[in-house]
C-alpha cells in the first residue's frame, strides 16, 4: 500500500454562481480540491451540495465563476469533457442502466477508451474483438477490487440497493477517473454495508491516488474519511478546513442545529 | 437434464464472451443454420418457401432494424414502413439508371439512402422522446408515401407510382426460382443478425442500452447522446431499408408506395413488443408469429372442418389473434424471447429443481 501524498491543486472554483430562474441554488463559492485528497461536501438539506457536483462535471452550467481543472480555466464544464479530462461520479439515487448486466454496466465506464468504429465492432473479428477482451480484463480488475465477482452476470435490477451502490462505483472507478465525485455514496445503507463503502473509498484513494470529492450526510463518515471539509448552507460557503476545525464553527453549528434566539 | 453448461468451464475472455456460451445451445443454432440452408431448400414446396418463409425472412429483418432503434435505444419509431419504401424504391432506382450495379450493391446503397432519411427524420429524437417521438416519426410516414407518389420521377413515371422490381442477378446468375430467392435472403438475413449481434455486444450496443436506461447517466460517462441516437436511427433504418429492398425484389416484385402504409410499420412494432424488446432472437420469433398465427388459425380451422361463413371466419382469426397478444403480454410483458429463456433457466435444473 502506498504512502499518501497531497498533491498540489488539481481543481479550483472560483466565484461560482447558479440559478434556476429567480432561484439561487449557489451563491458566489468557492473552494479547491488538492490533488490525491478527499475532500467533503456537506451541509442541510438543499444547501446545494449536489448542484455543486453537477456544475463540477458540466450537468449544470454556472451562471458565473471559473473552474479550473488540469491548468486550463474555463467558464463551465461540459459534461463531455470532463468525463474526458478524467472526472467519475456517481448519483444520490442510482443511476445504473437497469436493463443490462452488472458486467455491462461497467463496461460502460470504459466507453472514452475504445478506439473501434461500429463498423468494426459490426465484424467483430479482429480489432473489436481484442478491444473487447483487452478491456474486459481491466473492468475484471475494479471487479476483484470491489469484490463483485458473484453476481457479474446479474442484470442490476434483481440486485440489492447496497450492491448497487457498489455497482456504480465500479463503473465510476472503470474510467480509471483522476477525481472521482461520489454524491452520497452511503445513504440508506446500514452499518455493516457503510463500512464497506467507507474502506472502499480509501482504498481507491490510498492504492490508486484518487482524488475524491464526496458528499455525505453521516457526519461520523465525513470525519474519519475527509482531509477537508467545505460547509454550504442556503447555497454559500459557510466553512472550509480541516474536520476538526470546520466541527467547532458556530456558524456550521448554527446551520445544522438552529440557533437560539 | 440435457440442457445444463455443468462441465463447461470457461477459461478465458473470449470464451465468455461467444453469443452462445451454452454448448447445446450452439449445436442446436448449427443444426437449425443446416436444416434452414440444406434441407428447407430442397424439401420446401414453392408455396412455403415465397409464400411463407421469404416474406417471414424478410419482415423478420425489419422487425430486427426496429429493435435496434425501439429495443435496445429506447427511441419509439412507427416510421418503419416508410424506411422499408425508400430501401425499396431506392434500390430499384439504382439498379434502373447505374446499368451493370451489382444486385447487393444497390440493396447496400438503398440501405445507406434510408439511413440517411432516418438520421434527418430522427433529429427530433434530440430534443422529445416517447409518444411525442412516435407522432414526429409518423409524419416520416406520411412524407414519405406521399414523396413517392408525387414524385413520378422515382417510379420512373409509372401511374400512381407502381414499380416492378428488375429480375435480381448476381454475377450472371438470375435468381428466380423460390429456392434460390429464399437462399439469397436467409443468406443476407443471417449476415445482418449476426453482425447486429455483434454491435449490441460491444461498445456500440452498450451505447444505445445506456441512453434507452439512463440517458443522464450515459451523458455523464461520456457518451455522445447526439450522436448515439443517430447512430441508432441510421443504423436501423439500413436495416429497414434493406428489407424493404428485398420485399420489392425477393417477394412481391411489384410494390406501390400505398403498400408501405401505416399499417405495416404497425405491424412490425407488435412483432418486436410480442418478440422482446431489445433481443435478436425475439425479432424472429415476433415476426414469426405475428406472421403466421393467421396462417395457422387458418389451416386450424381447414383441419377442423368446422364449416362457417368466410366473414365470419376471418373476424374470428381477427379476434382470437388479438386475445393472444393481449394474453402473452399480461403473461410475459417482456417478449416470447423472455418467456423462452425463463424456460430454458427452468430446464437446467429439471427435474430435480432441489
Amino acid at each position: 500500500m502506498s504512502e499518501r501524498t497531497i498533491g498540489g491543486v488539481i481543481l479550483d472554483l472560483r466565484n461560482i454562481s447558479l440559478s434556476f430562474g429567480g432561484v439561487k441554488a449557489l451563491t458566489d463559492i468557492s473552494f479547491d480540491v488538492r490533488e490525491g485528497e478527499v475532500r467533503a461536501i456537506i451541509g442541510p438539506n438543499g444547501a446545494g451540495k449536489s448542484s455543486m457536483l453537477n456544475v463540477i462535471n458540466g450537468v449544470y452550467r454556472p451562471q458565473q465563476g471559473q473552474i479550473a481543472f488540469h491548468g486550463k480555466t474555463r467558464h463551465d464544464m461540459d459534461t463531455h469533457e470532463a468525463a474526458a479530462q478524467g472526472i467519475a461520479r456517481t448519483f444520490q439515487n442510482i443511476a445504473l442502466f437497469k436493463g443490462m448486466s452488472v458486467l455491462d454496466n461497467i463496461m460502460t465506464g470504459r466507453n472514452l477508451k475504445i478506439k473501434t468504429n461500429f463498423l468494426q465492432q459490426a465484424i467483430w473479428w479482429g480489432p473489436a474483438r481484442r478491444e473487447e477482451i483487452e478491456q474486459r480484463r481491466k473492468v475484471e480488475e475494479v471487479i476483484d477490487f470491489l469484490e463483485i465477482q458473484h453476481i457479474r452476470k446479474t442484470p442490476v435490477g434483481r440486485l440489492p440497493y447496497g450492491l448497487q451502490k457498489r455497482v456504480e462505483l465500479a463503473r465510476a472507478l472503470a474510467a480509471e477517473p483522476k477525481i472521482l465525485l461520489l454524491d452520497e455514496p452511503m445513504a440508506g445503507m446500514n452499518v455493516e454495508e457503510k463500512q464497506d463503502m467507507c474502506r472502499f473509498i480509501l482504498d481507491v484513494n490510498e492504492q490508486f491516488g484518487t482524488t475524491v470529492v464526496l458528499i455525505e450526510h453521516d457526519m461520523g463518515v465525513v470525519m474519519d474519511l475527509s482531509d477537508r471539509v467545505v460547509v454550504l448552507d442556503y447555497g454559500r460557503k459557510i466553512a472550509d478546513g480541516l474536520p476538526d476545525e470546520v466541527r467547532g464553527n458556530p456558524e456550521v453549528i448554527s446551520a445544522y442545529l438552529g440557533q437560539a434566539h | 437434464m440435457f440442457y445444463r453448461e455443468a462441465g463447461q468451464y470457461k477459461t478465458s475472455y473470449a470464451d465468455d464472451g461467444q453469443i452462445f456460451p451454452i454448448r447445446q445451445d450452439r449445436y442446436a443454432i448449427a443444426v437449425l443454420l443446416l436444416v434452414a440452408f440444406v434441407v428447407v431448400p430442397f424439401t420446401a414446396s414453392a408455396y412455403l418457401l415465397s409464400g411463407i418463409l421469404i416474406p417471414c425472412l424478410i419482415i423478420s429483418l425489419a422487425a430486427l432494424g426496429l429493435n435496434i432503434l425501439t429495443g435496445y435505444a429506447g427511441q419509439l419509431s412507427l416510421g418503419t414502413a416508410a424506411f422499408m419504401a425508400v430501401g425499396a424504391f431506392a434500390s430499384y432506382n439504382f439498379v434502373l439508371r447505374i446499368p451493370g450495379i451489382p444486385l447487393l450493391l444497390a440493396f447496400a446503397l438503398a440501405g445507406m439512402v434510408a439511413a440517411f432519411v432516418g438520421i434527418i427524420f430522427g433529429l427530433p429524437s434530440l430534443r422529445v422522446r416517447g409518444f411525442y417521438l412516435a407522432a414526429s416519426t409518423l409524419a416520416t410516414q406520411f412524407f414519405i408515401v406521399w414523396c413517392l407518389t408525387k414524385f413520378s420521377w422515382l417510379s420512373n413515371n409509372s401511374s400512381s407510382g407502381i414499380i416492378t422490381a428488375q429480375p435480381m442477378q448476381i454475377l450472371g446468375y438470375t435468381f428466380s426460382s423460390p429456392a434460390s430467392k429464399y437462399l439469397l435472403v436467409l443468406s443476407i438475413v443471417a449476415v445482418m443478425a449476426l453482425a447486429l449481434k455483434n454491435l449490441v455486444r460491444s461498445n456500440t450496443g452498450r451505447a444505445w442500452m445506456a441512453i434507452r436506461d439512463m440517458d443522464m447517466a450515459a451523458e455523464v460517462i461520456g457518451f455522445p447522446p447526439m450522436r448515439t441516437k443517430l447512430l441508432a436511427f441510421a443504423v436501423s433504418s439500413f436495416y429497414c431499408g434493406v428489407a424493404g429492398a428485398l420485399y420489392a425484389y425477393a417477394f412481391l416484385g411489384t410494390v406501390e408506395p400505398d403498400g408501405f402504409s401505416l399499417d405495416l410499420s404497425f405491424r412490425v412494432l407488435f412483432m418486436i413488443i410480442i418478440g422482446g424488446l431489445g433481443s435478436i432472437s425475439g425479432s424472429f420469433i415476433g415476426a414469426g408469429f405475428v406472421f403466421l398465427m393467421p396462417i395457422a388459425l387458418n389451416m386450424f380451422f381447414g383441419a377442423t372442418g368446422i364449416h362457417m361463413p368466410e366473414s365470419v371466419k376471418s373476424n374470428l382469426e381477427q379476434m382470437i389473434f388479438g386475445g393472444l397478444i393481449i394474453f402473452f403480454l399480461i403473461v410475459e410483458p417482456h417478449g416470447l424471447a423472455r418467456l423462452w429463456q425463463i424456460t430454458k433457466e427452468k430446464l437446467r435444473i429439471w427435474p430435480f429443481p432441489h
